[in-house]
């Protein structure tokens, strides 16, 4: 593993470690905003008018109990001969990732929105804020630290599949997994496993950071109390393995 | 579907899914098993807590292809051996559950462990027969969230070529042919739900106390 990690001629060219990771967080970067600008708009729709809450625990059970692997190859043999190119496999691997992606934003989404304290709005609508306001300045800084980790979430759950993807020819770090076991070659795959889980941790980390960074100081005691509630924890905890 | 096909194929998908049920059940109970002292340990300890669930939040990060194929290099396995996949999902279902088990201790009203306690319980035996039967409504919760992905997961493992559903896929793309992946994509499903249903008809057992409208 050391060895192939240390062999300049796996760093360069359009199929070396760098051109990979680049593929796999480019894959990875659009799937995850497709899913935010679907999910958490609908997600704070959800939240805010109650509508459509069903939906929420069906759709996110649904989903974790469908095989992406299946998912993936099934929507290649549906889509591909229609595609000639690259997007024969591109497209069904980006729908299946932002499929995987949606759930976890749009549950933390809703149980962000839901979880704002009911005084801090009833406050901001006495303080004469009108509801466009109380949302932008109220409702969602509040509801900030949940809508992240599901953010945090899905990532990692996109980072996981693109590797799968590789199985059906999407390029990443997932190459090195499936052609090292096409050719035999442990250490291949073994130095692909070790770089994956690098950029599942480094992307993980990157995220706690931000939302360090971003989350109202005046949040982060209250809201790390109040997740540990039998109904929060289990949206909290939204696996993330794929 | 082709159902032709799947009547010939019957005797190696019984096979398929038998695999995939022993992958997918045995990690969820030896993970129940690790799980419960060690949340309990976290329950206990304000300074384990945290490094605990950090262990079990790194854990979770490592997509599950990089653990089958790193777990060989650990356990002196082959990359073939069913029991990395056994390993990697045990792994996965103590990360989620240590923290669950923590938190469904933590949910036990201090009430109760002092009413326990005055009834003259020890602290062995309030644990076992007051705090875990009153936290098991919340670690079905997470024992269900692992159940179903785990299903999910076992899958993965085909395209490392062990066998069990998620072969059918790999054998469907090989073919370019859509009955066995939508028949393993179908089994997978069923099969999750029947072990969703039967961690909430053993929950439902193991809390007779609760009000018969279960809110999930």
């Amino acid at each position: 593993m050391i060895n192939y990690l240390l062999n300049p001629a796996h760093w360069t060219g359009s199929d070396g470690i760098p051109a990979l990771i680049g593929e796999h967080l480019l894959y990875s970067l659009i799937a995850l905003a497709v899913a935010a600008i679907i999910a958490i708009p609908l997600g704070i729709y959800i939240g805010v008018t109650g509508k459509g809450v069903f939906m929420i625990a069906g759709l996110a059970n649904a989903l974790r109990a469908l095989p992406s692997v299946g998912l993936l190859i099934l929507l290649v043999l549906l889509i591909s001969p229609s595609f000639p190119s690259k997007m024969g496999y591109i497209l069904p691997s980006l729908i299946v990732l932002v499929l995987l992606a949606v759930p976890p934003i749009l549950t933390n989404t809703y149980a962000g929105v839901r979880a704002v304290d009911a005084a801090a709005v009833d406050a901001a609508r006495g303080m004469g804020f009108r509801t466009m306001k109380i949302l932008t300045d109220v409702q969602l800084p509040c509801s900030l630290p949940l809508v992240l980790s599901g953010i945090r979430s899905a990532l990692l759950q996109i980072i996981s599949t693109a590797t799968i993807a590789a199985y059906i020819s999407l390029g990443g770090l997932g190459r090195l997994l499936i052609d090292g076991k096409a050719q035999n070659d442990y250490s291949q795959m073994v130095a692909g496993a070790v770089l994956v889980a690098l950029l599942a941790l480094v992307f993980d980390q990157l995220l706690a950071f931000i939302t360090r960074r971003v989350v109202s100081p005046g949040l982060t005691r209250r809201t790390l109390k109040t997740a540990v509630t039998p109904a929060a924890a289990d949206v909290v905890t939204t696996p993330v393995a794929a | 579907m082709n159902f032709e096909w799947l009547g010939r194929q019957f005797d190696n998908i019984v096979f398929l899914l038998g695999w995939h049920v022993l992958l997918a059940v045995a990690p969820l109970i030896l993970g129940l098993l690790i799980a419960l002292p060690l949340g309990w340990w976290a329950h206990r300890s304000r300074r384990i807590y945290p490094l605990l669930v950090g262990v079990a939040g790194l854990l979770y990060t490592v997509p599950s292809l990089a653990l089958f194929v790193l777990l060989p290099l650990v356990l002196g396995t082959k990359i073939l051996d069913p029991l990395n996949i056994v390993a990697a999902l045990t792994i996965y279902t103590v990360a989620l559950l240590v923290r669950v088990v923590a938190d469904a201790l933590d949910s036990v009203p201090e009430d109760t462990v002092q009413a326990a306690k005055a009834m003259g319980y020890r602290g062995y035996q309030s644990l076992v027969k007051v705090e875990l039967p009153v936290g098991v409504p919340v670690i079905s919760a997470g024992l269900r969230v692992a159940a179903v992905s785990n299903v999910s997961l076992v899958s993965v493992a085909a395209l490392l070529g062990i066998p069990q559903l998620g072969s059918l896929f790999t054998q469907g793309f090989q073919l370019r042919f859509l009955t066995p992946i939508i028949a393993g994509i179908l089994l997978c499903v069923i099969l999750a739900l029947i072990l969703d249903g039967l961690i909430i008809l053993l929950n439902r057992w193991m809390t007779p106390w609760t009000p018969k409208v279960v809110a999930s």
